[in-house]
Order: C-alpha cells, then structure tokens, then sequence
C-alpha cells in the first residue's frame, strides 16, 4: 500500500514538475541557507580555532575597555609600560609580558603602496606569539631602547610591497617616517573574514611612540603564561593586579578586559556569528513560506481532483487512506526540496569557502538534520489539505466538476 | 408473482432491503423529499432496472443503496446487516468488498492507463501487483478490451470507457453492481453492447444488478423493472427472459 502511494505521489508530482518545482523552491532555498550558514560557519571556526592554535594555548590579551558586542569598546584609560613592569614582576606564572600598539598607516615602498597594521612592539613579541622571523632578524636591544627606525614584515606585506625582490634593507615609507626591513616574519598563512595575520609592520615600541602615535600608551598587552600553571590562575591574579593599579574598587567593573582562548576565540568568530543568525532567519523565513506554498498548492491539487478523490472513496478508500495519499504527496515533494536544497548547499558551500579561503567542512548530521526538517515541514503543512480531502463527501466529490 | 413467492421455501435474507426510506435534502420550506418511503427488497442474482421520471428519486435511491449517502429515515439492510448502524469507515469497507459502481460519466481517473483504473480496487485491498496485473487483465479481456491496457480514458471511445468502468466494478467480483444510467452517454449501439454485457455476467456469474435506466430498450434486458415516483415505488414488475 505505502509503495503504491509512493509512487502515486511520484507521478502527481511529475505530472506537473514546473509547478512542483516553484511549490518547493521555499523549501529549496530555506534548507541551502541552513546548511550553507552551519558548513561556512563551521569552516571559519575550525580556522580561528586553528589559527587560535598557532597562537598557543596558553596566551592571554589584556585590552582597556570592555567590549560590549562586536565592535564596541567603551573608553577607559590607556595602560603604560608600568603596567607591563608590573605584570612581569609581581606575577608569577606570567613566562613572558609583551606590550603593544597599534595602528593603520599605508606602507610605502617605490610604486607599491599597502594599507596594514603598523605595530609597535618589544622582542617579547615573538615570545608570547609563538612567531620566528623567517629571513633577517628580531630587534637589537638597542634598536628598542633608542627607537630606531627598523621594521619586521609580515609575509603579506614582503609579498605585496617588494613581489620578488629581497625585502631585507629595503626602506620602506609608514605613515610619515621611513625604516629599514631587518626581517620578514613567518607566514601564518591564514585568513578569517577580512583579517590577515600576516598583514603588519612590527616596529620598536619606543619608535611607534614616537613617530606613529606622539604618546606613550599601550593598547594591548600579550602574556604568555608559564608551562604547567593555570591559565585561570594567572588571569585572576592579573585582574586582581590591574583593578589595583587602575584604583578600581568594590563593586566598580572594569576598565579593562583580560581574554583568554575562549574569549579570543568569540572576538574572532564574531563576524560569522552576526553572518550565522542572518542565514539562519532567512532560513527560517524561506521554510515557513515554503511549507505555506506547500500548503496552497496542496489545497488546489485537492480541489482539482475533487473527483478523483470521490472515486477512491467509492471504491472503498478509507479516510486514513485518502488522508496518507495526500500526505506522502506533500512530504515526497518537500523532501524534494530538501534534498535539491542540499546540493546546492554543498556546491554554494564549496565556492564560499575557496572564496573566504576558510576549510570545507563536511557535515553529514546537518544534512539529515535539514533532510527531516524539510519532511517534516511537508507533514505540518500537508496536513491540513490532507485532512480536508479525506473528509470528503463522495456524493459531493463525484459530482464535483 | 405473490403465488410463485409463496410455493418457494423460505428465502434467506435478500442481499439488499430497504424499508420506509425517506430522504429529505434542505431544512425548512427549501426541504425536498426526495425519496418518501421506499420499501424494497433485491435478492442475489437479480438483475433489476430502475425506471421513472427526471426527479423522481432513482438517483437518490442508488446513492443509499451504495453506501454512499445516508437516508433521513428508515432502514437499509445489507445482507441483513443494519447499515444504518455503520460508521464512515465500515461503510467504506463495505463499499471495498461488496459493491461496484458505474456511473454515467464513467469517472475513471484520468492521465491513467485502463490497466490502471481497473487495478484500483484491488490496491485498496492490499493485493499483491502480480495478481493485480493478472486480475486486471482478465476483467479487461472480460469487457473485450483486450489490447487496450495501456490506454489512457482520453485515447478511448466512450463505449470503451464504460467498459473499462464495467470491469473496474466487476474485477472485485463484488456481490452487489450498481450502474447509474450506464448507457445515458452512449449511442445506441454502444449501449446495446454495455446491456449485453451486464446481461452476459449476470447470468453466467451470477452478478446482481441494479440498474437506472431512462431507456425502455434498456430496461428489457432486466428481469425486473422497478419504477419510481415522486419518491415512491410506483411499481415493481417481473419480466419474461428476453433471448
Ligand atoms: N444534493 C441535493 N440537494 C438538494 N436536492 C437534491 C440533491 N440531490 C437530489 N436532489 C433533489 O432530489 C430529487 C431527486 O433527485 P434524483 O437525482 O434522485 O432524481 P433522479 O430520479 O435520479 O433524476 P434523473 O432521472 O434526472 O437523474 C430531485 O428533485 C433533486 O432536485
Ligand atoms: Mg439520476
């Protein structure tokens, strides 16, 4: 009985397969977007995640401000190299303390100009960030303490500013002053939405204070902590430190933020949240108003075959009968549009990730998932025409015209 | 007739019994009496023609004695059985088991093969697609449409639609076949082959028949003729075997 409704389903359907085709283009496009938002997100997570990874596990950002949701930070005093001092020296887990400050200037070198982030650091730096120097070298100390005009190069910047020429003791233009290429970092070699670990400048400390920003502040501080002590530890003692220092008291919050993998890990993948709940409205959105096509194309397929239906029910067809032949009809064509929605969401999924460069990220449990989601919106919304053409009056159904 | 009826043993029940059946379509002064007490009784292998005016009640009375409507009053008995008394589901297994219809418009299902509509019964009784296939067949070859399976109604002549509608009906071997003016859309030839037809399987399989008819021509195949008026059985008439 149930292979004969199938296939009764089957040729309804193929009988009018553009009709069919728009009924489930709702369904279509809701499933794709589910599975497109949950494949994409979960590429750009494996990639901040590894990303994330590369960074160490055991880093720690301390950040004035607090940061209220994506992109808003509230004011709050700059730290200064105090600070940084009294990190390293009053905190025990801390291994190393790596001060910093940014900002984007243009980078200038003959015709080739590159918009990037200009950053001023100490040595610290390749400490706490795990990062090598690929060809030159770090910093002299006494580059750092005079403020000399040397820079370290991304891997983005080497390739962008200098192609295939030697970057090394090329001088290169920043904002308003020039400085020496003394080394090229290692390339990271990876990317989330619009942020490339390898596009920066590093420049001495003392020499973006100087030169870039006219002040002594500090934006943010990296600390890596000790093998072997907590993490958990080593972050409460350092806000316990800086509420201190920055004579915040009782119940006052902080002015400051001290983030470690989670929190980085929720910074970076912000963007793709903001991206993730969108797709997922439309998703829902398209689901709804695929299954109410459903639903309408279903009441005027029952009304169509009014007659055929009072055929069946004089014939002997139960009303449960009637009631599963319509309703397999509506979740044959929803499943359709399900499965249809899957494979476009597998090659839409395929193009966004060569284009953002994130990992492909296979997921046969999404695609169930959204495969019985589309059924089951057959079934809610099949329903009802089901129901209205079982309950039929055979006299009046094989009168009907 | 009295006197055949009263030599004869006792009868078992008759396959349908109607008693007192009234129908009234509409409330109040719109109300329309359509049947006003039907007293009727059918037994097995008869083949009964129903005659009588434009609204006198045949169509009415057909659709009750199907199971497809319920009358305002009085009783039905199939087989002794109080249809009355059965929900819409039992009444529809009953219709599955023990009737066939054949209407005027022939409604078979269009867009499908006459192989197909004839197999329809049989997949409401979960039967297997060999057998179908075979029972179909065999009801088609009945009705003489052997070669014309896989014709869709529209590839058909009306006569030859009836027929696949004929063995659609008979292909359950139901016990009851009930035909609404099976030849009103017919020529006369046509609907000479459709009588001689339903004469053929009621006397060789012993399928009873009822059968509205306007056309006396038709009504003669008949070995009783039933006439309605105004919603009442206005007479009731054995006739002679006419071959
Ligand atoms: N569904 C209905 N609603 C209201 N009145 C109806 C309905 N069906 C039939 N009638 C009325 O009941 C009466 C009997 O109708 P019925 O169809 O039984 O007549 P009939 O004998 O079959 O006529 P015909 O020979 O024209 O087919 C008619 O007056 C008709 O108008
Ligand atoms: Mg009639």
């Amino acid at each position: 009985m149930l292979t004969n409704t199938l296939r009764l389903a089957l040729r309804e359907i193929r009988r009018n397969v553009l009709r069919s085709f728009l009924t489930i283009l709702g369904i279509v496009i809701g499933v794709a977007a589910v599975i497109v938002m949950v494949t994409v997100g979960a590429g750009a997570t494996a990639q901040v995640t590894e990303q994330i990874a590369s960074l160490g596990s055991n880093l720690l950002m301390i950040r004035t401000g607090q940061r209220m949701g994506p992109g808003q930070t509230t004011a709050a005093p700059p730290f200064d190299m105090d600070d940084v001092e009294a990190l390293g020296r009053d905190i025990p887990a801390v291994a190393a303390v790596a001060p910093s400050a940014s900002q984007r200037l243009v980078a200038v070198y003959g015709n080739a100009n590159w918009a990037t982030m200009v950053t001023g650091v100490d040595n610290q730096f390749f400490i706490v960030r795990n990062w090598a120097v690929a060809s030159g070298r770090r910093f002299l100390e006494t580059e750092l303490r005079a403020g000399k005009a040397v820079c370290v190069v991304g891997a983005t910047i080497a390739r962008e500013l200098f192609g295939p020429q030697e970057p090394l003791d090329q001088l290169i233009r920043v904002g308003t002053f020039t400085c020496t290429v003394i080394g090229v970092l290692e390339a990271k070699g990876q990317s989330t939405f619009g942020s490339d670990q390898d596009d920066l400048v590093l420049v001495p400390l003392r020499t973006f204070q100087r030169r870039v920003a006219g002040n002594r502040d500090i934006g943010l501080i990296q600390v890596s902590v000790a093998e072997g002590r907590s993490t958990d530890k080593a972050k409460s003692d350092i806000e316990y430190l800086l509420r201190e220092r920055r004579r915040i008291t009782g119940s006052e919050s902080d002015n400051f933020q001290v983030m470690d993998m989670k929190e980085i890990t929720k910074m970076l993948t912000g963007t793709t949240r903001i991206l993730t709940t969108l797709l997922g409205a439309v998703a829902a959105v398209s689901l709804l108003v695929g299954g109410i096509g459903i639903m309408n194309i279903m009441l005027v397929s029952v009304t169509e075959r009014t007659r055929e239906i009072g055929i069946r029910l004089a014939i002997g067809a139960l009303e449960r009968e009637v009631l599963l032949q319509f309703l397999v009809e509506a979740v044959v064509l929803s499943s359709f549009g399900g499965v249809i929605g899957i494979l476009l969401a597998l090659s839409a999924s395929l193009g966004l990730s060569r284009l953002l460069q994130i990992p492909f990220v296979f997921n046969p449990g999404i695609m169930a998932v959204a495969f019985l989601f589309s059924a089951a919106v057959g079934i809610v919304f099949g329903f009802f025409p089901a129901r209205k053409a079982a309950r039929l009056d055979p006299i009046d159904a094989l009168r009907h015209e | 007739m009295n006197a055949a009826a009263a030599v004869s043993p006792p009868a078992p029940p008759p396959l349908v019994a109607l008693a007192a059946i009234t129908k009234i379509y509409g409330t109040g002064t719109a109300a329309m009496r359509a049947l006003r007490g039907i007293d009727l009784a059918i037994g097995r292998g008869e083949f009964v023609a129903v005659m009588g005016p434009s609204g006198s009640g045949k169509s009415t009375c057909m659709n009750i004695l199907g199971c497809l409507d319920t009358p305002t009053a009085g009783g039905y008995r199939f087989l002794g059985v109080d249809v009355g008394s059965l929900d819409r589901n039992r009444r529809a297994l009953l219709r599955r088991h023990y009737l066939g219809f054949v209407f005027q418009g022939f409604n078979l299902l269009n867009r499908t093969s006459a192989l197909e509509n004839v197999e329809l019964p049989l997949i409401y009784r979960g039967m297997g697609r060999a057998e179908r296939h075979r029972r179909a067949a065999a009801a088609l070859a009945a009705v003489g449409l052997t070669g014309w399976e896989h014709h869709t109604p529209g590839e058909l002549s009306g006569g030859q639609q009836q027929r696949v509608a004929i063995a659609r009906a008979i292909v359950t071997e139901p016990a009851l076949l009930l035909a609404d003016e099976p030849t009103g859309n017919l020529d006369t030839a046509r609907s000479i082959e459709i009588m001689e037809l339903l004469t053929t399987f009621n006397r060789d399989r012993g399928l009873t028949i009822i059968m509205v008819t306007h056309e006396a021509d038709m009504a003669r195949y008949a070995r009783r003729v039933v006439h309605f008026r105004d919603g009442l059985v206005d007479a009731d008439e054995r006739q002679g075997e006419t071959d």
